[in-house]
């Protein structure tokens, strides 16, 4: 390890930086998804591209100074080059030894690493595993270590301000972010209005905040020796309004945009389940804008009223993680017989089982895609990053009720916690959607006489006068509508359920690539891999490499031109974070292919330095 | 929510509300009945065919709403309170009626019932209690009597039955009515009292399977035992019955007695009379409990006291936030709070806006 005058020759002055990774990790009471999003609202509102990566326990409070117990906030921040959070921290502040024990396999080489001085005393080493103390035994040799008295100069800073001792142990997160903003060179208005906002009704408690702000903005000033101090140019976009926003916020509004769009009330039954429990308590803020919320007495009940809503007409949701997904599937098959319009949001998590609730995988697509009784086909798509959510939440919302048919939003951890800068779009921008309701009396209607281009029935809601009709999960005649147990119509039945969820196929995007011209690789991913698999396939192809991707955000059906871009490569590799799901699709959908494979399950995102490796060593071959 | 009045000329005979398709219950199921007085309570309201969604489970009884002729949903084993309890906040105009056996009810969806009865939603829940599983062919219910013998309890059961109005008064439930499947004036007449209560109206029928558990309630229905056992309470009515009508029930300490009239001097002041709105429901427990031999059961309107209405008070507090909110539009939410803009040519932000 560097002392800070033998750095301050070399490293004082300003760096400048196309991005950087930055992750703040402490104690799970110690503030640090809170220092995070604060720095990710700054550096957003100031016009840098950003993806971050909360990564918290599950527990509440995991005891105190252990490993187990370390919350982390990364973000990445750059004017170009952002695809997804980051492999490795540039800058990392440990407010305690076990924050750094928990980060010291993932450093790049001479990171920047802000400590808590004052946190590493004999029995915080001890919590932590740490035999000897690494700031002293040449543990981060290499890196350039920043350690200030960060409890100590924080309880200086506002000894007047007239908090209790806790009250002011809480507000060393905001010492080091001060420290980092210095760093980074970055505005603090922005934070300090939080700050006066949120605690309007505590000044003491704002009072202290700010000034635990300014002071470590002040250590990293004043101080002689500063490792380096970086700037990172903001991003070139396209021009428009833009905000920061996480993936269940933006899939929170695209549903309120999607019943909008479709002239309908939004109803969501759910019941609270990490990591999708953000997306209810967002909608249930917003009965202004007729969104009505059932935090239902369990995730059977959430669905099951959600397609009783549906039934009576309004746009119909339910949200859950994987656990939930098991308990909705007989319901899933009552919408999927009953043909109601229906939208199942399942924000994936590590399974089987509980799992890993605060991890993310990719480990329910199988479970979407045939996880019920019976043949039971339904809509599935994708969610590629947390702004696009928002698309995504619309166009489940467009299926759905245009096609009569349940759809499967498949969302995960990363891309629900983490955010990014999100255009803002108007209603205008945003497709039109008509669902085929009948009002007025027909007499060629049946309840499951269908349209010949989408095969949906109609939407008769209950009040709708002299089109009485009964449904419900018994087989039904195919014309009558009456309960039927008639061999040749069940099959018929089968058939066109299947059909009319694959001519969706019709009426979505066609699938796109990027890398004309290559031949050798494809790689291919789905859902919210899509940031760290684009960024290392628009890395390897800067270096001249013969590569190219292909995302997926349409699941099942598949688009049409699926085959046609496949059958361009001479290899086939898909990525995701679990043991080959969407793989044995594949080999079941279009077994034309052979489709190599590259699995994590780790509860943990892709890294484009572990993807890069992966490629080149294929690409050797 | 509107209210109904009796209209004058009906809109429908009750045979009017079936629907086209041939009933399929066992001769003799006590459903047919039930049916019955269904459509003779809808005649009486005076309910529009299209203002009413039937919500079924699963079991004989839930192939209701396939019977008639209005908005209905056969749904899934144990789940018709929560697909109901979705209906009634997508259409608060909706009538709806909720058509569950002992299964659905207290089993397999004894969740929903609960919560439902709990948050107090206005609708109307037919509990066909039969006391056994009746589709299944023959295996107990959570209603079974202790020690009956059926095809999953050779031995006998082993496990205590709940007591429905029991539960729906634990759960804070503020209409129940019992009424058995021989008696369709009385159906009917309590159905649409359900229907006139504003918020969850549970009516427990005793309803017998012909099949699997015939006769199970004849102690209580017979023509030859039913005066004297049962006791049909009407509000503000001392509770009398008997097949002399000379038989009463009076309050002595925290319990309920039956007496004679003419009997040590007991006269009629000395009876309860019964009170279905009052906000205690210590007597209506007490009332729901009575067993024989040592009571007759309690028929009719057991208890209706007006409350909080899980969807009327939703809508209003939508109604209060549309009022209140500081957004115009979705536009407006969506632009709102920490916003950047970039311009054209300069790709570079100008500011926070």
């Amino acid at each position: 390890m560097k002392s800070h005058e033998e750095m301050s020759g070399t490293m004082n002055g300003k760096e400048a930086m196309e991005s950087v990774v930055i992750k703040f990790a402490g104690d799970s009471g110690d503030g640090m998804q809170l220092a995070g999003t604060l720095f990710t609202d700054t550096v957003a509102v100031h016009g840098k591209e950003i993806a971050t990566f909360p990564d918290f326990p599950s527990e509440i409070r995991a005891p105190q100074g252990t490993v187990a117990g370390v919350s982390g906030f990364q973000v990445h921040f750059g004017s170009s080059g952002v695809h997804g959070p980051g492999d490795a921290p540039d800058v990392l502040v440990a407010m305690n030894p076990a924050a750094l024990k928990s980060n010291l396999k993932d450093l790049r080489p001479a990171c920047t690493i802000v400590v808590d001085r004052d946190s590493f005393g004999k029995r915080d080493l001890d919590k932590a595993g740490f035999a000897t103390d690494p700031l002293e035994d040449g543990t981060l040799d290499g890196h350039q270590v920043l350690a200030a008295p960060i409890t100590s100069m924080t309880k200086a800073a506002i000894a007047d301000a007239g908090l209790d001792n806790k009250s002011a142990d809480r507000c060393k997160n905001m010492f080091a972010l001060g420290m980092v903003y210095r760093l980074f060179d970055q505005p603090m208005d922005q934070t300090i209005g939080f700050f006066q906002h949120k605690f309007k009704k505590s000044p003491a408690i704002a009072e202290a905040n700010i000034r635990a702000l300014k002071a470590g903005h002040n250590y990293v000033l004043t101080m002689e020796a500063v490792p380096a101090t970086y700037t990172v140019q903001p991003a070139a976009r396209t021009p428009g309004t833009y905000r920061n926003i996480t993936g269940n916020q933006a899939l929170a509004w695209g549903l309120m945009a999607g019943a909008k769009k479709a002239g309908k009330d939004l109803f969501l039954g759910s019941y609270p389940i990490t990591p999708a429990t953000d997306i209810m308590q967002e909608l249930a803020k917003h009965k202004w804008a007729g969104v009505k919320v059932l935090q239902a007495e369990d995730e059977i009940a959430g669905i099951c009223s959600a397609i009783g809503a549906s039934f009576a007409g309004d746009v119909a949701v339910t949200t859950t993680s994987g656990p939930g997904m098991a308990l909705k599937t007989e319901a899933i098959g009552l919408a999927v017989m009953t043909e109601l319009p229906l939208v199942i949001v399942n924000v994936q998590r590590g399974g089987p089982s509980t799992g890993l609730p605060t991890k993310t995988e990719q480990s329910d697509l199988l479970q979407a895609v045939c996880g019920r009784n019976g043949e039971s086909p339904v809509v599935v798509l994708a969610a590629s990053t947390p702004a696009a959510c928002f698309d995504r939440a619309v166009e489940a919302i467009k299926i759905a009720t245009e096609h009569m048919t349940p759809v499967i939003l498949l969302s995960e951890s990363y891309v629900a916690n983490g955010a990014e800068p999100w255009k803002v779009k108007t209603l205008d921008e945003l497709p039109a959607i008509h669902p085929p309701v009948l009002t007025r009396p027909d007499p060629a209607w049946t309840p499951y006489g269908r349209d010949p281009a989408t095969l949906a029935r109609k939407w008769v809601v209950p009040g709708t006068p002299a089109l009485q009709h009964r449904i419900g999960g018994l087989e039904k005649d195919e014309c009558t509508g009456c309960v039927s147990h008639d061999p040749q119509n069940h099959e018929a039945m089968v058939a066109l359920r299947r059909q009319k969820v694959e001519r969706v196929a019709d009426f979505i995007p066609e699938q796109k690539f990027r890398g004309k011209g290559a031949k050798k690789l494809l790689v291919v991913g789905w859902g919210g891999q899509f940031g760290t698999l684009f960024g290392a396939v628009t890395e390897l192809r800067s270096e001249g490499k013969d590569i190219a991707v292909t995302h997926f955000n349409h699941i099942h059906p598949l688009p049409r031109n699926t085959a046609s871009i496949f059958e361009q490569f001479e290899r086939i590799v898909v990525c995701e974070l679990n043991s080959g799901q969407f793989a044995n699709y594949l080999r079941a959908v279009l077994p034309q292919f052979t489709y190599l494979q590259y699995n994590k399950v780790k509860g943990r995102p892709f890294k484009v330095s572990e993807l890069k490796e992966k490629f080149n060593e294929l690409l050797a071959q | 929510m509107s209210t109904i009045g009796t209209p004058a000329q009906p809109l429908f005979k009750p045979k009017e509300y079936a629907s086209s398709q041939e009933v399929k219950w066992c001769p003799g199921c006590g459903d047919y009945a039930v049916m019955n007085a269904v459509q003779r309570a809808f005649s009486e309201l005076g309910l529009k065919k299209e203002e009413v969604a039937i919500i079924s489970g699963i079991g004989c009884s839930s192939r209701f709403p396939y019977y008639m002729d209005t908005y209905g949903f056969h749904t899934i084993h144990g789940r018709p309170a929560a697909v109901a309890t979705g209906v009634k906040l997508a259409n608060r105009d909706l009538r709806v009626w909720v058509m569950a056996g002992d299964g659905d009810s207290l089993a397999i969806g004894g969740n929903h019932f609960i919560h439902a009865v709990r948050r107090n939603v206005d609708m109307n829940f037919i509990l066909f209690n039969n006391q056994i599983y009746g589709l299944t062919k023959g295996q107990y219910s959570p209603t079974t009597e202790r020690g009956t013998v059926t095809k999953s309890s050779p031995f006998g059961t082993v496990e205590n039955p709940f007591s429905v109005g029991e539960l729906v008064l634990g759960a804070q439930g503020r209409f129940f009515a019992r009424v058995p499947d021989t008696d369709v004036k009385l159906m009917a007449k309590v159905m649409v009292e359900a229907e006139k209560h504003q918020g969850l109206s549970v009516v427990e029928v005793l309803q017998n399977c012909v099949i699997f558990n015939d006769e199970v309630f004849d102690a209580i229905t017979s023509k030859e035992t039913r005066a004297d056992n049962q006791l049909i309470l009407e509000h503000g009515k001392p509770m009398r019955f008997g097949a002399n009508n000379d038989k009463g029930i009076r309050l002595r300490g925290l319990e309920l007695e039956v007496v004679t009239l003419g009997q040590n001097g007991i006269t009629e002041t000395d009876l309860l009379v019964h009170d279905a709105t009052c906000a205690s429901n210590v007597l209506h427990h007490l009332l729901a409990q009575m067993r024989l031999p040592d009571f007759p059961i309690a028929m009719g309107v057991i208890r209706s006291t007006a409350g909080p209405v899980f969807d009327a008070d939703l809508a209003a507090q939508m109604k209060a936030e549309q009022e209140r909110s500081k957004y115009a539009s979705l536009d407006a939410l969506f632009l709102s709070g920490n916003t950047f803009t970039i311009q054209p040519g300069t790709d570079k932000p100008d500011g926070i806006t």
